[in-house]
């Protein structure tokens, strides 16, 4: 049955050093405080799985905490990479910065291949240059027809992490909009932490709404405004101006510092 | 009512693709815009899908196109597991977008390099990388690339193959296996290219009010033909301009 704590309980105890953790929600319930506890709590060396790599992933990896990021997107609202991952890619500054890259169809496939625990999941070929420069992926014949077929490697985090409207006193989530990547990334983990805008005694989903049961959740934390400058459908809307302010701090080291600093300093 | 904004023609000449009951998938932007606009002017049956998951967006005559409106308005929304296999590796998407990548390379055959300018492990310029473009490009029925065009982004040959567009050639697509007709169309704030029907490659066969010839054949990185019966892009009417700033109010400020 999951635990509902807090959140630097639960991040302190499912995410360690070196851990592979996936922050999976593009614009709507992105996990940003859960993102920030990591930072807060200096980890090191994680290898971060996030599809669409935006400002979150920009600050961890600014922060330091990634030494390996496996994504298919990476921009911010100008639509070009944030500053801090060109700056870790480019200067190794903080640290350098390993990429395995993917396509969003892809990193779908690989979570469902590691939800189902079979070693890899199969596409069909799409000719890009993609699997010449990354190892997870990777030109097959079909056993059956001899068709070539794209194998994926199954991707199964350490812990993934999402944020969701509410649970109940059970640890049972619901996520009500665009549900993305999220309830694929849940499934894949070895543990899963929920961050969630409310904790209520009983759920109300409609029949086919997307439901977490407790049995695939591991950890339940209050975070209301937790997906904040991201949007959550139903509670509250994207924070455009702190969104797109971010590329001024990103764009400076020592703005990017001062931030970082401030962040240290709030648990 | 003001002249269009270039991304407003942008915008227009995108809405023009879609064809009345073909399912579209759609990211952000000016492909989600058009494909909206199209339901608003001429294609009332067209079937929105967004990279969100967001199935069959139905929006209303005064909404505007926001994140919240889509997840509103949406019959239903997918996992993009399903999004990706159910509908459009598995053929169910008739027309596919891709938007504009900042910085991204377009070569004469319609590929896209949207990963690194330059050596993949040494590149001159790091790209956001692919989203979903590779699989639009392959899987559905028909691609729309909507994008920029300045001459860094119009290359002879793409430095990186993030996604095929027609490969080196007529042939290519039909040999690596690919669904669909391909990019069908490119459409960029000077004009629209099409890909020729015997070579493949992108000629141009229409151009912008305001833009001639050459200024397009300078911001082209080959050789460009140029259609004989290349046409002007009919200006928008007021009432189309009045649907497309109900959708977008501020569209002059985001980028495609």
């Amino acid at each position: 049955m999951p635990k509902i704590v807090d959140l630097t309980t639960a991040v302190g105890d499912l995410v360690h050093d070196g851990a592979t953790v996936a922050l999976e929600g593009v614009d709507h319930l992105v996990p940003y405080a859960a993102a920030h506890e990591l930072v807060r709590l200096r980890r090191r060396r994680l290898t971060l799985v996030r599809a669409s790599s935006d400002q979150l992933t920009d600050q961890l990896v600014g922060a330091g905490c990634v030494d390996t990021l496996v994504f298919s997107h990476a921009a911010g609202p100008d639509g070009r990479p944030p500053a801090r991952l060109l700056d870790a890619l480019g200067h190794d500054w903080p640290a350098p910065l390993r990429i395995e890259e993917h396509t969003h169809p892809v990193m779908a496939a690989r979570y469902a291949a590691g939800a189902a625990r079979v070693p890899f999941g199969v596409v069909r070929d799409t000719g890009t240059d993609l699997p010449h420069h990354t190892p997870t992926i990777t030109s097959i014949r079909c056993p059956f027809t001899g068709s070539a077929v794209t194998a994926v490697a199954a991707l199964v985090p350490d812990v993934t992490v999402v944020h969701a409207q509410r649970a109940d006193r059970d640890g049972n989530v619901e996520i009500r909009g665009p549900v993305g990547l999220q309830r694929d990334a849940v499934h894949a983990a070895r543990a899963a932490l929920v961050t969630v805008e409310e904790i209520v005694d009983a759920l109300d989903p409609a029949p086919g709404a997307v439901v977490l049961p407790k049995a695939v959740v591991t950890a339940v934390v209050a975070a209301p405004g937790g997906a904040a400058p991201s949007r959550v459908h139903g509670f509250y809307e994207p924070d455009d101006a702190a969104l797109r302010d971010w590329a001024d701090i990103s764009a400076d080291r020592r703005r990017f510092g001062a931030w970082l600093d401030a962040m240290a300093g709030t648990s | 009512m003001s002249v269009p904004t270039a991304e407003e023609i942008m915008t227009f000449v995108a809405a023009r693709a879609v064809r009345d009951g073909q399912v579209c998938l759609v990211g952000h932007g000016i492909p989600a815009a058009a494909a909206h606009l199209a339901r608003r002017l001429h294609a009332p049956a067209a079937v929105v899908v967004h990279e969100s998951g967001a199935v069959d967006v139905r929006l209303r005559d005064d909404d505007p196109l926001t994140d919240a409106t889509v997840a509103d308005r949406a019959l239903t929304h997918v996992t993009l597991g399903s999004l990706y296999g159910e509908w459009l590796q598995a053929g169910r998407v008739d027309l596919g977008f891709v938007g504009h990548v900042p910085g991204a390379q377009l070569d004469r055959y319609a590929n896209i390099g949207s990963s690194v300018v330059g050596e993949y492990d040494e590149p001159t310029e790091r790209l956001p990388g692919p989203g979903a473009a590779a699989e639009i490009a392959a899987w559905a029925g028909e691609t729309v690339i909507v994008v920029r065009h300045r001459l860094q982004a119009f290359v002879e040959q793409v430095d990186f193959v993030t996604a095929v567009g027609h490969g080196t050639g007529p042939l290519d697509r039909a040999l690596l296996g690919l669904r669909g007709r391909g990019p069908v169309r490119v459409v960029t704030d000077l004009g629209v290219l099409e890909p020729d029907p015997q070579t493949a490659e992108l000629v141009l066969t229409a151009v912008h009010p305001g833009i001639d010839v050459e200024q397009v054949r300078a911001e082209t990185g080959w050789d460009l033909q140029v259609a004989p019966d290349v046409r002007t892009t009919p200006e928008p009417t007021g009432t189309e301009l009045a649907a497309l700033r109900t959708l977008r109010p501020a569209s002059t400020e985001e980028s495609p």
